[in-house]
């Protein structure tokens, strides 16, 4: 962990509670700019209570966090110029189209050619052909691809994704997953909360383990894996995972799934 | 921060009017009660009502006009629920916008529509006979009283909509202020009613609102009463002013 004052997230001694419950008792991580950070914890582990205290949604008891080294007490409305959250639940105008969902955020970024930034975002994430119908109409991947999409507008240098893929099909997750790995290209730094063992695996250059409020653990997956006793060799039949069967039935991420241009999206690096 | 309240107020209440023109049903829902009550009492009551003036459809038009207005506001806090559990208020929250832009924007929706359906409910009095000679200074006065009226009762909502746990307690607080009218001047002048109800009526707001309105539209000179209506008005607009952005502060943290 580099202990410069370089941190795109730097939180220390976090502490937050709801009337007599303790939901965070101490929380410290950092998050270098540029990478992909997951905070792992079980249900009511605090991860939201992370993202909304770094979000400026909620006010901390005590510690300090600061986002883009703007301190988010003293400083909200620089945080939030310096962020973009994409929320637990799709946060998205139902009686709106997807188009006019962008190009409302973009016009509150006070951004030039809403509706240009709005067509180029329905193409990147393969919901042009659905731009003119109400999001109540879309899917629940759908609905969640364009909640990220209106998150990248403004291009924020940090972005928090809360349980980006809770209650998605494993399809529309590995879309989600591909547009997180995309938005890293650009050098976004991305603070990501998960209860998904094998999402933080797939995606995070360092995870850190929230539970009863405190971070237990944080390091690289290859960190974590050696704090296991080492790898014994077994010999086990492998059996396909259920999420296998489906990929085989469904025909893979292929090109029969309409409008998904982000195929085979399955990565393995 | 200011310097763009005017811009994301703009961008916002563009959003919720869309919300209204494309659930045109909440106008027509917000309007329905009130014909029927205007329909009912012109009809079936009224005969047996005595008010002592000579079109009973003018004599309880202002009291409708409240009691649309009163239901109209429902769905201001309704809507506002809803944007808090869809998340989309936070998501507004989290962005660098003026903050208070976003309740600003439900207010002036808030009024669009209570004012679209008050224009309903006065079309729907013209064609069952109501009649007014009352000047232009008279009817702007009538307007500025109910936009005065509306925001007070937006204000309330304001808090409900920020307050509630469920949809339903989003929406129910405007029941009072649907009944509220019924033990005032707006259906039977008050002196009929028995003593401890009607000191209550004389001394709520409806009474001197309806009572300044039906004298605007009668071309009768207004009484003390407008002052007491005014007062109880921006009272109320104030207080639920205060209240609402205590609610909001408390929210956003």
């Amino acid at each position: 962990m580099t202990s410069q004052h370089v941190q795109a997230i730097h939180v220390h001694g976090l502490e937050k509670s709801y009337k007599k419950l303790k939901v965070l008792r101490g929380v410290d991580f950092d998050v270098a700019p540029g990478s992909i950070f997951a905070l792992l914890g079980s249900n009511g582990a605090g991860k939201t209570t992370v993202v909304k205290i770094l979000s400026t949604l909620l006010k901390a008891d005590a510690g300090t966090a600061t986002v883009n080294d703007f301190d988010v007490a003293s400083h909200p409305a620089n945080v939030r110029e310096s962020i973009s959250l994409t929320g637990q639940f799709a946060a998205v105008d139902e009686i709106l189209n997807g188009r006019e969902n962008l190009v409302l955020v973009a016009k509150l970024r006070h951004l030039k050619d809403p509706g240009a930034i709005a067509d180029d975002l329905l193409r990147r994430f393969s919901l042009s052909d659905a731009a003119a119908r109400r999001v109540s109409t879309y899917s629940g991947g759908m609905r969640r691809r364009l909640d990220i999409a209106m998150s990248l507008i403004g291009s924020s240098p940090i972005i928090f994704l809360d349980e980006p893929t809770t209650g998605l099909d494993p399809e529309a997750r590995i879309e989600v997953w591909q547009a997180v790995k995309e938005l890293t290209e650009q050098g976004t730094t991305v603070l990501l909360t998960t209860q998904n063992l094998d999402e933080a695996e797939q995606l995070a250059d360092r995870i850190a383990i929230l539970h009863q409020g405190r971070i237990i653990v944080n390091g690289t997956l290859a960190e974590l894996k050696r704090l296991l006793p080492p790898a014994t060799v077994e010999y086990v039949q492998k059996q396909p995972t259920l999420e296998d069967v489906f990929f085989a039935i469904v025909g893979s991420q292929g090109d029969d799934v309409a409008g998904d241009d982000h195929g085979n999206a399955r990565m393995d690096n | 921060m200011t310097t763009n309240f005017f811009g994301d107020t703009a961008v916002l209440l563009g959003r919720s009017l869309r919300h209204i023109t494309r659930s045109l049903d909440t106008v027509i829902t917000t309007t329905v009660m009130p014909i029927a009550f205007l329909l009912l009492f012109v009809y079936v009551f009224g005969g047996a009502i005595d008010t002592g003036s000579d079109s009973y459809v003018t004599y309880l038009l202002p009291g409708i006009l409240l009691i649309t207005i009163a239901s109209g506001i429902a769905y201001t806090a309704y809507r506002l629920f809803l944007d808090r559990q869809s998340g989309i208020f936070e998501r507004f929250q989290s962005m660098p916008i003026a903050r208070s832009s976003v309740l600003w924007a439900h207010v002036l929706t808030s009024l669009v529509a209570n004012l679209t359906s008050i224009v309903v409910v006065v079309l729907v009095a013209l064609l069952i006979g109501f009649r007014s000679a009352a000047g232009v200074p008279a009817w702007l006065a009538v307007a500025g009283i109910l936009i005065l009226f509306t925001l007070a009762l937006t204000w309330l909502a304001v808090i409900a909509g920020l307050s509630a746990k469920t949809v339903d307690g989003a929406s129910a607080f405007s029941y009072p202020l649907i009944f509220l009218p019924f033990i005032s001047s707006a259906f039977v002048p008050t002196h009929s009613m028995p003593g401890p109800v009607r000191a209550f009526a004389e001394n709520q707001p409806v009474t001197s609102i309806v009572n300044t309105i039906r004298d605007l539209f009668t071309q009768q000179p207004v009484s003390t009463d407008i002052w007491i209506a005014l007062g109880w008005c921006l009272g109320i607009l104030v207080l639920a002013y205060v209240l609402a952005m205590a609610a909001y502060h408390r929210k956003i943290g």
